[in-house]
């Protein structure tokens, strides 16, 4: 139908509807992107980390699409099941192509797959960066138990299956962690992080945590290892800048300081070897 | 005697219709066999018992994980238990039974080709894979039991100091001549195809299980000889001194994972696409329509096996040793062709006539069970979900959630072309309780584990005395577990009560391609006689000739809107 030319008043008419439109559909969206606490976690939880905390609102970003096309799918399946159930003997229309269906079909899902990327590289580069940092940790992983090294102090913790060990961080701390095994491939993973890191021989596996609560984090490993893979478990505790502090001079007794210097000397020996490179994550868009 | 009959008109053969083959019967047959359709009939039993012995095995995984310490089995035979349940179930049954056994018996008589290209080779592959199954199998006797090191076999946990016993020589001797048996079938799918179609069957006229075996079989070929080489190498390492994947000697232990992931991650698609194939035909004939969007779906094909020979550092992004990005768009990408095929599924069943049979219950199973399956794998395409739920039992739901769209779509198989082999229907009535008790059980099985994975729950734990609030989600997917079990055992007994009770005659779905144009079962070369092939649906051609397959934009004819023909 040939619609008549719009008067002079129709276009801010209909700028002011789709300005309309906009708000109405800002509203709840920015609810859904701002306040990540009000929509459901999806059986997931925001942890402790500024990263945890990230990766926690793009589980939930995946979630909400997943949801959306999963019931579109699931909508469609059930309709068309019950609609088109064989009521007879007659052969329905042969169709077979829909060109411009199946474009859609096509074209829209490599939107959203750009989209998730998008949102996935924002919060990837978060969690794989390593800023500058006072604290750090070396944790080496063996069977079946770990270590915890607190190069230029003498802190040294380690444990294994039911003596589990506890690493002790500072609250609102950039802590790097150095990581690495002795034997085989370990996971080094705490729930309460929503992060996981291998622990490769020969290999040091650099990240930074920053936890943003006080508490004590259960730790365990996720690489199967071996006989005790299933009771290999750690602790991470959370502590404020003065009580770690404090946790550090402790360690001064002259059998603490020798068994850290020699610690520390076997892991460097390690390291100069040659046999051990460091490694962090080559970043994108940066 | 082949005739290509145009227009189609019955001819008897120069025989009389009684072109036998003479040759050895009973065990002897079997033994010295170079017919497709039973060595593809040995494959399917084979594997089937492999598919039962992985599902006791998973029982009593199950089992154990029923309470937070569970004594049921020691930790090292838990260990023993999970990577033989693995290495059976992807080894030893999906893949096997998808391209040894189905598309052995049917791809065949779907181009109307008389047998595979290399008949001899065709039984070499069989008793090779029978031979690699009980060679890996046999590790349960040895002093040190079978493999304990997951069915991913990570160096170096599966170097000689870490894992010294036979069991797990054993293994790799097994994955080696199961190997050779996929790259011997991988050749043989390969040349039947591109050289024993019947006249007039072009490469777009083949039925979309046949595309998917094509594919399948090149994806085999691209990947199994990276495998083999990396078992030789861990051999090697194991036993001649060498330190590929060793530290100590210069090597590398990441190695291993990625020589076994680039086989590993085609390896999801080559188990997957054989069953998307079989989905995509039994969907199509219950709908009575053609396929939708036929082309799309082979183009969708060849993009995901494309995609997935760059996909597979996606397994190994908590190494910290791989490029991201780059793995993550390329795993990411694959939700689209995958998503062009669930709607040309649902776009196939639109404005049909569903015949809810057991195999188009099957079917439809898979699909909603393989929509969860996908859609939980597209999280893991993005590195810092992954982070939180790579090694959690999160994983462990996807990718069971994914094979068990994988047995729903199977039994739907059987369910479709297994009167085509044997001649006799199963019985209807079992077959859909079967369904449900599988479909069922399979949600029940994986929901709860997708809960305990996001709670925290690592992988290929013998026991968590740490969070025995886990037991209950734990014990319900035991139930689903035993639903499972239960569906197994109802489709054993349906085989044992339909024994040549319902004979199936030669076209008993109203199908679409050239299989159905033959006899059940058919006769020693296949066909007696063959239809005009002008489409990929030459049986329903022949058979409704006024219901031929409409093109974009063209509308049914008046006259044949007139009558509802049958």
């Amino acid at each position: 139908m040939p619609t008549p030319a719009l008067p002079p008043q129709g276009a801010p008419d209909r700028s002011r509807r789709w300005r309309r439109v906009r708000r109405a559909a800002a509203l709840p969206l920015a609810a859904l992107v701002l306040s990540g606490c009000t929509v459901p976690g999806f059986g997931a939880s925001a942890g402790v980390t500024e990263s945890s905390k990230s990766a926690f609102h793009l589980w939930q970003g995946f979630s909400i699409g997943a949801v959306i096309i999963g019931a579109l799918v699931v909508v469609l399946m059930i309709y068309a099941m019950l609609r088109y159930r064989r009521k007879g003997d007659h052969i329905p229309v042969q169709h077979q192509y829909h060109l411009p269906l199946e474009v859609i079909y096509t074209v829209v899902p490599i939107l959203i797959v750009f989209g998730l990327f998008a949102a996935t590289l924002v919060v990837e580069n978060k969690a794989t960066a390593n800023p500058q940092t006072n604290v750090v940790v070396n944790v080496n992983a063996f069977q079946w138990g770990w270590q915890f090294l607190y190069p230029g102090t003498h802190a040294l913790v380690y444990g294994q299956t039911t003596q589990s060990p506890t690493m002790e961080i500072p609250v609102n701390t950039n802590v790097h962690i150095n990581l690495t095994s002795t034997d085989v491939i370990h996971g080094f993973y705490v729930h309460a992080f929503n992060f996981s890191r291998y622990a490769l021989p020969g290999v040091v596996n650099q990240f930074t945590i920053r936890a943003q609560s006080t508490g004590t984090f259960f730790g365990q490993c996720t690489q199967l290892c071996g006989l005790y893979h299933s009771l290999m478990f750690f602790q991470v505790k959370v502590v404020s800048a003065s009580d770690y502090a404090k946790w550090i001079a402790s360690f001064n007794n002259p059998a603490d300081i020798a068994a850290a210097a020699a610690a520390l000397k076997t892991t460097n020996a390690e390291l100069a070897s040659g046999v051990a490179s460091k490694n962090t994550y080559t970043k994108f868009g940066r | 005697m082949t005739d290509v009959l145009d227009p189609p008109v019955h001819v008897e053969p120069h025989d009389g219709g009684h072109e036998e083959h003479h040759g050895p019967t009973g065990i002897l047959n079997w033994l010295t066999t170079t017919d497709h359709k039973v060595i593809g009939l040995s494959y399917t039993v084979t594997a089937v018992i492999m598919l039962v012995i992985g599902g006791l095995f998973a029982e009593i995984i199950r089992g154990q994980l029923a309470t937070p310490n569970g004594t049921l089995v020691s930790l090292a035979q838990y260990n023993e238990l999970f990577t033989m349940h693995g290495s059976v179930m992807i080894y030893l049954f999906a893949g096997p039974f998808a391209f040894g056994a189905l598309a052995n018996i049917i791809v065949p008589i779907q181009i109307g080709a008389p047998d595979m290209a290399f008949p001899r080779l065709n039984a070499l592959s069989y008793w090779l894979y029978l031979t690699g199954a009980i060679t890996m199998l046999s590790g349960f006797f040895t002093a040190g039991g079978a493999a304990n090191f997951g069915w991913v076999g990570y160096a170096p946990l599966s170097n000689s100091l870490n894992t010294p016993g036979a069991g797990a020589d054993l293994w790799i001797g097994g994955l080696l001549l199961t190997g050779f048996s996929a790259i011997f079938t991988g050749v043989n799918l390969v040349a039947t195809i591109f050289y024993l179609r019947a006249p007039g069957m072009t490469m777009f006229r083949m039925p979309i299980f046949t595309w998917n075996m094509l594919v399948t079989a090149i994806l085999i070929l691209l990947a199994f000889p990276v495998l083999t080489a990396g078992l030789i190498m861990l051999y090697a390492d194991r036993h001649f001194g060498t330190h590929i994947y060793s530290v100590a000697g210069g090597g590398v232990p990441v190695l291993w994972q990625h020589i076994f992931w680039f086989w590993g991650h085609p390896e999801v698609y080559i188990l997957a696409l054989p069953f998307f194939g079989m989905v995509t035909e039994i969907i199509a004939v219950f709908s009575r329509k053609p396929v939708f969007g036929y082309k799309g779906m082979i183009f969708a094909t060849l993009t995901i096996a494309a995609l997935s020979l760059g996909v597979w550092a996606h397994h190994m992004f908590t190494t910290g040793v791989v490029l991201l990005p780059f793995f993550s768009i390329m795993s990411l990408l694959i939700a689209v062709p995958t998503g062009i095929k669930m709607f040309n599924w649902i776009g196939t069943m639109w404005r049909g006539q569903i015949w809810f049979s057991t195999a188009m219950l099957m079917a439809i199973g898979f699909l909603f069970t393989f929509l969860i399956g996908g859609l939980t794998g597209i999280y893991l395409a993005s590195p810092p979900l992954d982070f939180f739920t790579h090694d959690t039992y999160f994983v462990v739901a996807h990718f069971h959630s994914v094979v068990m769209a994988l047995v729903l779509a199977g039994m739907a198989g059987l369910y479709y072309w297994g009167p085509k082999i044997t001649g006799y229907l199963l019985n209807e009535k079992i077959g859909k309780a079967q369904f449900w008790f599988l479909f069922i059980g399979s949600q029940v099985f994986t929901i709860p584990l997708y809960i305990l994975g996001l709670q925290g729950m690592p992988r290929r734990m013998a026991v968590y005395p740490h969070d025995p609030q886990w037991k209950m989600l734990n014990d319900l997917s035991t139930l689903g577990a035993v639903l499972i079990g239960l569906s197994t055992v109802l489709f054993v007994v349906n085989v044992v009560v339909s024994w040549k009770k319902y004979p199936a005659g030669d076209n008993p779905w109203d199908a679409h391609t050239l299989e159905w144009f033959t006899t059940s079962p058919p006769p020693h070369h296949n066909f007696y006689r063959l239809p005009q092939i002008r489409s990929e649906r030459p049986t329903w051609d022949h058979n409704h000739p006024e219901h031929r397959a409409l093109h974009h934009g063209e509308h049914e004819p008046a006259h044949e809107n007139a009558g509802a023909k049958q």
